[in-house]
């Protein structure tokens, strides 16, 4: 049995209010049955130095990755590894990390793929936890492994790879990577290593809508309207369109596919995680420079 | 010639020795070790020189006396552990060694320690990067 829903109105306003907690929510709940914590973090270290009591540490590098195939893990090592934390299948998995949830969100697109049903985020995350004061842990905590269930892996809903995309081109895109990144000016993040794309640019027709702009400062998600505000209004999705948002690999946009999927509840939302590290370097795919989204190429190159 | 520091070598053969699975223990250790900053360094941040290719915000100083021996100080944030012990790292490897000894550290050096399973790509190239810019500051340093 999966925990309750929380019944917090600030979230009655998004799509989905159930894939949302509050730092307070969780407070109340650490230690109850069904409930399994998990920090995912940028820093793989940062976990070590204090966590959420009884939380336990995901790393989207080491755990989540497929050391060869530049994939994520497949259906029997997802299940050992969730076996390994003490979920199971109907456990509710609350994921938080640093960085506005960046990494937490990247995991918790994971866990969609393989269609763990009650994933929620904690608002604000890592950072609004401590501001709190709230107390943290370096102990491990103890774990009872489960038996959780082989199950393939979904490429076919919310993800897309580079052919998908070129047959997408013509509904939005949604470019979430920096505007450097964007105009080409950069392939990589600012304050960021050079990450060896061969080109810099972004998809034909794709807006820019940097992934940061969802979070509010103290890394909760900003209102529905001001969500809207940005996404529909400036970068004119609309109602029951179907999206592709992409970054670098796939976890910056991870965050707003989340955004667009849970809280403004858009039902065909798809992550490029190949993104631009793919696209960029890709043979026979077009790309814009600059700061428009320019037009849709009449040949697609080579591969299209 | 390229060769590492008598410390370097020490703190790779300590990585090394260890299980893959305990290294990034040790590397936590070694952020907690990274020294404070002196008084007279830690009230200046104009002086330090940002490492823009680390993940999270990383500032140094690199120093180089009369006698071309060679001080490095590092600053780091707290929640920012796998920098820190990259800084660290690099701080008991080379800090007070010879001009010389650290120009000849090989530029993959990071790569010897045997993390690269553990951490991505990007995490490891903050560290080059550090060592690059200690080189960079130190062949600068030299021809003034």
């Amino acid at each position: 049995m999966s925990l309750p829903v929380e019944h917090n109105p600030s979230y009655a306003q998004y799509a989905h209010p159930e894939r949302l907690v509050s730092t307070g929510w969780l407070a109340e709940n650490l230690g109850a049955e069904n409930l399994v914590v998990l920090e995912s973090n940028e820093d793989i270290l940062l976990y070590s130095t204090g966590h959420i009591p009884g939380a336990l540490k995901i790393d989207w590098f080491t755990e989540l990755n497929d050391e060869v195939t530049r994939d994520y893990v497949e259906g029997e090592d997802f299940a050992a590894l969730m076996s390994a934390k003490g979920i199971s299948r109907e456990t509710t998995v609350v994921l938080y990390g640093d960085k506005s949830n960046w990494w937490a969100a990247y995991a918790l697109w994971v866990f969609t793929l393989f269609g763990h049903e009650d994933v929620r985020l904690l608002d604000g995350g890592r950072d609004k936890w401590i501001a709190e004061g709230r107390e943290l842990s370096t102990g491990k905590p103890a774990v009872v492994a489960t038996d959780y269930p082989v199950v393939e892996r979904d490429d076919s809903v919310i993800r897309a790879y580079l052919p998908q995309v070129l047959e997408h081109l013509g509904n939005p895109l949604i470019d979430v990577r920096s505007p450097e990144e964007y105009t080409g000016e950069r392939t990589h993040m600012p304050n960021y290593p050079e990450e060896g794309a061969m080109r810099g640019g972004h998809i034909p027709t794709a807006a820019s809508v940097p992934w940061g702009r969802a979070a509010a400062a103290d890394g909760t998600f900003k209102p529905r309207a001001e969500l809207e505000a940005i996404y529909l209004d400036e970068a004119g999705l609309k109602p029951g369109d179907e999206v592709v948002a992409y970054c670098r690999i796939g976890e910056r946009s991870s965050h707003t596919w989340f955004v667009l999927k849970h809280l403004l509840g858009f039902e065909t939302v798809r992550n490029y995680d190949g993104s631009w590290t793919e696209w960029g370097n890709a043979v026979g795919v077009p790309i814009v420079r600059g700061e428009a989204g320019g037009a849709l190429p009449a040949k697609r190159g080579a591969r299209a | 010639m390229s060769a590492l520091t008598p410390a370097l070598a020490e703190i790779v053969e300590e990585f090394t020795e260890v299980p893959e699975a305990d290294r990034l223990e040790l590397l936590l250790d070694f952020s907690r070790e990274l020294p404070e900053l002196p008084t007279r360094l830690a009230e200046h941040p104009e002086l330090f020189e940002q490492v823009v290719e680390c993940q999270s915000p990383l500032f140094l100083i690199v120093e180089v006396d009369a006698d071309r021996v060679v001080n490095l100080f590092f600053s780091a944030p707290p929640e920012a552990p796998t920098t820190r012990g990259f800084a660290s790292v690099l701080a008991a490897g080379l800090d007070g060694c010879p001009a010389a000894e650290i120009l000849a550290v090989p530029e993959d050096m990071p790569a010897l320690l045997g993390l690269s399973r553990a951490l991505s790509p990007l995490r490891m190239r903050g560290m080059t990067a550090m060592l690059a810019r200690i080189k960079r500051q130190v062949s600068e340093q030299l021809a003034a």
